[in-house]
C-alpha cells in the first residue's frame, strides 16, 4: 500500500505500442492494488484499440501522434510527468510482466534509499526469474561491460520495471536514450553522480504479445547499445572538459 | 578511358540539370541542392580537365587518370551522403521532441476539456 498523502507525489507511466489485449488488464490491476495514484499510459502510436481501452480502464492517455518507440514513449511520460510536478515516477509494461503489487517496494526504496533510481530485478533472488538463455547470456555480458563503467554490480540491467525521483526526471527530460533506454539510462545517470540501488521483484510471463528483442534483432541490440553507452562517456567527458 | 570521361561529363551534366529540375519544382530545399551541385560540377570540371586529373591522379599516386576520377566521385559523395546522416539525425530529434510536445499539449487540453465538462456537470 501506499500512505494516500504521498500518492498524489507518484505517477505510474506505462509505455504501450499495440498492447490493446493486455493494456486495459494491467491499468486495471494498478488502479486497484494502488488507490489515488495516477496512471498515464503513453501511446506510442498504435494502430489498434491501445489508448480507448487503457481510456476506459481508468488510465490518461498520452497519445504520441506518431511510432517514436520505447525510449521515445518513455522520454515523453517523464517530460510530462516533470511539467506536472510528479516527485516520483515508476515505469511498467505494458504486456503484465510487471506485477503492480511489487509497486510500493520501488516507492519505498525511491523515498528512503536516497538514491536517484530503483530498479526492480528480477535476478537478485536466489529463485529468480527463469528467462531464455539467450536473453541470459545478453544480460551477464553487460553486467561485465556496464561493471567498470558504473564502479557497481548491476545484476539486471535491461530491466523495465523503474522508478526515477524528480532529479533523474529532470536530467531525462532533457536527456533519454532513444531507441533501447534502459542500459543508456544508467550511464547517462552514473556519468552525473547519480546513484541508482536495485530490488528484488518477481516477473511473471507476458499475458500477450512478443518481445520486441528477437534472435536477429540482438547483434543489432547489442551493438547499438555498446555504442550509446560509448557515446554517452564521451558525451560527458567533452562537457566536462568544456567546464 | 576517354570514353568514360564522356560518360561522367554526361552524367554529371545530367545529376546538374535534374537537381535544377528538383529545385525549380520544389523537391529539394536550396541548402540542400548545395551538396549535389557542388559535386556534379567538380565533376564536370574534372572529367574535362585532363591536366588537373593527371596531377591528382600523380598525387594520389594513381597512374589511370579514369580511376582517379571514380575514387574522386567515391570520396565525394560519401561526403555528401555524411552530410545528409546529420541532417536526418537533426531532423529525427526535432521530430521526436515535436511529437513528444504536441502529445503533452493535446494531453492538458484533453484534461481541460474534461475539468470543463465536469464542472458543467456539477
Amino acid at each position: 500500500m501506499i500512505p494516500p498523502d504521498l500518492a498524489s507525489s507518484l505517477l505510474i507511466i506505462i509505455p504501450a505500442y499495440n498492447e490493446q489485449a493486455t493494456v486495459a488488464q494491467v491499468v486495471r490491476e494498478v488502479r486497484r492494488s494502488l488507490a489515488g495514484v495516477r496512471v498515464v499510459v503513453i501511446d506510442d502510436g498504435s494502430a489498434d484499440a491501445t489508448a480507448p481501452l487503457a481510456r476506459d480502464a481508468g488510465a490518461m492517455v498520452l497519445p504520441l501522434p506518431h511510432h517514436l518507440g520505447l525510449g521515445g514513449a518513455v522520454q515523453a511520460g517523464y517530460k510530462l510527468a516533470y511539467e506536472l510536478g510528479y516527485e516520483y515516477v515508476i515505469r511498467i509494461d505494458a504486456d503484465g510482466q510487471h506485477d503492480p503489487l511489487e509497486i510500493p517496494k520501488l516507492f519505498e526504496a525511491l523515498r528512503t534509499s536516497g538514491c536517484q533510481m530503483v530498479i526492480g530485478s528480477r535476478f537478485l533472488e536466489a529463485d529468480a526469474h527463469h528467462t531464455s538463455l539467450m536473453r541470459k547470456t545478453g544480460v551477464r555480458f553487460f553486467r561485465a561491460v556496464l561493471r567498470p563503467i558504473l564502479g557497481q554490480s548491476v545484476r539486471d540491467p535491461t530491466s523495465g520495471f523503474v522508478g526515477v525521483n524528480r532529479e533523474a526526471l529532470q536530467v531525462f527530460s532533457r536527456s533519454f536514450p532513444l531507441e533501447y533506454p534502459e542500459i543508456e539510462a544508467l550511464v547517462v545517470l552514473q556519468r552525473r553522480a547519480f546513484r541508482f540501488l536495485e530490488v528484488p521483484v518477481s516477473v511473471r510471463p507476458r499475458m500477450g504479445g512478443k518481445s520486441t528483442i528477437t534472435a536477429p534483432r540482438s547483434v543489432y541490440y547489442i551493438v547499438h547499445v555498446l555504442l550509446g553507452v560509448l557515446v554517452n562517456i564521451l558525451k560527458f567527458e567533452r562537457s566536462r572538459w568544456r567546464r | 578511358m576517354d570514353h568514360l570521361l564522356n560518360v561522367m561529363t554526361l552524367l554529371s551534366a545530367l545529376l546538374i540539370l535534374f537537381v535544377l529540375r528538383s529545385l525549380r519544382r520544389a523537391h529539394i530545399r536550396v541548402e540542400y541542392s548545395v551538396s549535389w551541385l557542388g559535386a556534379a560540377l567538380t565533376l564536370l570540371v574534372l572529367s574535362r580537365s585532363r591536366g588537373a586529373l593527371r596531377w591528382l591522379g600523380e598525387t594520389l599516386g594513381m597512374e589511370d587518370a579514369a580511376l582517379t576520377l571514380v575514387f574522386i566521385v567515391g570520396c565525394l559523395f560519401l561526403v555528401v551522403l555524411y552530410r545528409l546522416s546529420i541532417v536526418i539525425s537533426k531532423l529525427k530529434d526535432a521530430n521526436i521532441s515535436l511529437t513528444q510536445r504536441v502529445a503533452i499539449l493535446e494531453f492538458h487540453l484533453r484534461s481541460l476539456d474534461e475539468g470543463q465538462e465536469t464542472q458543467k456537470t456539477v
